[in-house]
């Protein structure tokens, strides 16, 4: 065998080693959801996907069972839009100053200061938020404690905020500077160029930071269930007569439905399953989510 | 070159990034509705005269400047800055429409202003789009995006979009340098047609095409103006020689 082909074979090697490697990933894909859909199938056939999309009622252990997971669903989503409603303006707020306004050696600071956010161990930030925030909600309201919806929201939102700035203040950037001159050379000041010009330009990028930044809110477990009380129930408050959720009540996500009540499930039960079925729902968010900012990110620039 | 009355003059303008300098003491005035080019090899300083005359040189802080350029009756510094870039428009090297519809393309610089009116947008838009010779091409699609125009179109749709705000003069810094020969003709066409209104100041490194449409030309070199003259003048009988071995292509 000449030098060469030794080579080669080697390269062939390695070239084969890569693609198994790499294609394990899309098998254990393939396994995680296979497990997760053949789980969830006899609750799904015995109770019926109908009655956990819309039932309210979830007692799986009890005599008189009910798989209503939509408190769930209210809780998972009033806490992840809340969360949306403060770190969307702030987390934009937040990319604009760093891309467009700070002088570099602020930029140099606040950048890596915001990803560092995202480090923290959600446990943390949630017992951050026990001790801390909880007792301060609960003072400053007059509530008989502060494991409320708003204490979750709060501390999602400080999570979700590192996502969206640093996605967004990507796309920002990357906005040619000839966009800028041309908007500056029509007489636009700094402002206006940024609204007018910056903004819409980067929207399809702060369209996927922002849906990015609500599936890192919907998938959060630790911190919510700590610092949201856990209640099964769906607080709602009237405001002029319209039925709008009351974020100083208690609530329970999703996500921690599974966390609570997957350490001391009879395997192989009904409720076994279902909490699979708890699974898919918020999997489907997830998926839908990611689908989306993926497509957004991709769509040809109009 | 006093034949008409000059729109800006500049006296002894002199520029630096940080310590880099970029222009020596400048002088020349800039007469009212003729084309006036501005030639040189890369980095003779010609892209950035350009840009003082419109102050687009302010938003690099980097900058430092001396002398003092007159737009009509007032140095530039004593107008407000918004106003000035009205008045002075300016068409860049490489075509930047806006990632927006041809429409909105033509009306920001009007909206910017405050116009709101339907019926004055639509007004500007065809009258901007006749001027720049791309009506026709467009006048069917203008609810869609920009970036769907050739390279040619492009560059026509931002020299409507310059014109759109009503300016007295117009600044191209070498427009032509990423279109195609067809495109380029198209573009020199519309430049001979504008000066009837405007004054036009363009930077090229193409002497075609300073000879081909310029009544003035500048020869910069190395940061200095190195002659000014009529084009005809220049052209034939250049009075230096570092313009005769740069217009007969012996450096460049």
């Amino acid at each position: 065998m000449t030098n060469r082909s030794v080579t080669k074979t080697k390269e062939q090697v390695i070239e084969t080693g890569l693609f198994v490697v790499a294609f394990m990933t899309v098998v254990f894909l393939m396994l995680i959801l296979g497990f997760l859909l053949t789980r969830a199938w006899p609750a799904v056939q015995e109770v019926g996907l109908r009655e956990f999309l819309t039932g309210t009622r979830w007692m799986p252990s009890s005599r008189t069972p009910g798989y209503g997971a939509f408190t769930m669903i209210y809780g998972s989503l009033m806490v992840a839009t809340g969360a949306l409603v403060v770190s969307i303006p702030w987390g934009l707020a937040v990319a604009i100053y760093i891309s467009e306004l700070a002088p570099a050696k602020v930029r140099e600071v606040l950048k890596p200061t915001v990803e560092t956010l995202a480090i923290f161990p959600s446990v943390v930030i949630g017992f951050i938020g026990l001790v801390v925030l909880a007792p301060w909600v609960a003072r400053t309201f007059g509530l008989s404690h502060g494991l409320t919806a708003f204490t979750g929201v709060i501390m999602l939102s400080i999570m979700a905020l590192p996502t969206i700035v640093s996605i967004a203040e990507d796309a920002i950037a990357s906005v040619p500077q000839e966009f800028k001159e041309a908007s500056y050379a029509l007489g636009a000041n700094k402002m206006e160029t940024i609204l007018f010009v910056i903004l819409p330009a980067a929207r399809s990028g702060v369209t996927a930071a922002i849906m990015l930044g609500f599936g890192r809110a919907i998938g959060e477990t630790m911190t919510l269930l700590m610092v949201a009380g856990n209640a099964l129930s769906m607080p709602t408050t009237r405001v002029l007569g319209l039925p709008l959720p009351n974020f100083f009540g208690s609530v329970r996500t999703l996500t921690a439905t599974i966390a609570i009540e997957g350490l001391d499930v009879p395997w192989g039960s009904l409720h076994y399953s279902s909490l699979f079925v708890i699974g898919g729902i918020l999997f489907t968010f997830t998926f839908a989510v990611n689908l989306v900012a993926e497509m957004v990110m991709h769509r040809k620039e109009v | 070159m006093e034949s008409k009355q000059p729109v800006m003059s500049s006296r002894h303008i002199s520029l630096w990034y940080d310590k880099t300098r970029a222009l020596t003491d400048i002088t020349m005035d800039i007469p009212e509705k003729q084309v006036t080019a501005i030639i040189g090899p890369s980095g003779c300083g010609k892209s950035t005269f350009l840009k003082t005359l419109n102050r687009m040189t302010d938003l690099n802080p980097a900058v430092k400047m001396g002398g003092f350029i007159n737009f009509l009756d007032k140095p530039l510094q004593q107008y407000d800055v918004v106003e000035l870039r009205r008045r002075v428009g300016m068409v860049f090297q490489k075509p930047n429409p806006f990632p927006k519809s041809i429409y909105d393309n033509i009306t920001f610089g009007l909206r910017l202003q405050g116009v709101k009116k339907k019926s004055d947008l639509d007004a500007v838009v065809e009258s901007s789009l006749r001027r720049a010779a791309l009506w026709d091409e467009v006048k069917d699609r203008l609810k869609q995006s920009a970036m769907g125009l050739s390279g040619g179109q492009q560059q026509r749709l931002c020299i409507a979009r310059a014109l759109a705000v009503n300016p007295e003069v117009v600044l191209m810094d070498e427009p032509c340098s990423a279109l195609d020969p067809v495109a380029t003709a198209k573009i020199e066409d519309l430049i001979l047609q504008l000066k009837q209104e405007y004054t036009i100041v363009i930077v090229t490194h193409n002497m075609q095409q300073a000879a081909r449409i310029s009544d003035g030309t500048a020869f910069f070199l190395s940061s200095q103006l190195v002659e000014y003259d009529t084009t005809v003048k220049m052209f034939e009988n250049p009075g230096d020689q570092r313009t005769e071995d740069y217009i007969t292509g012996r450096f460049g």
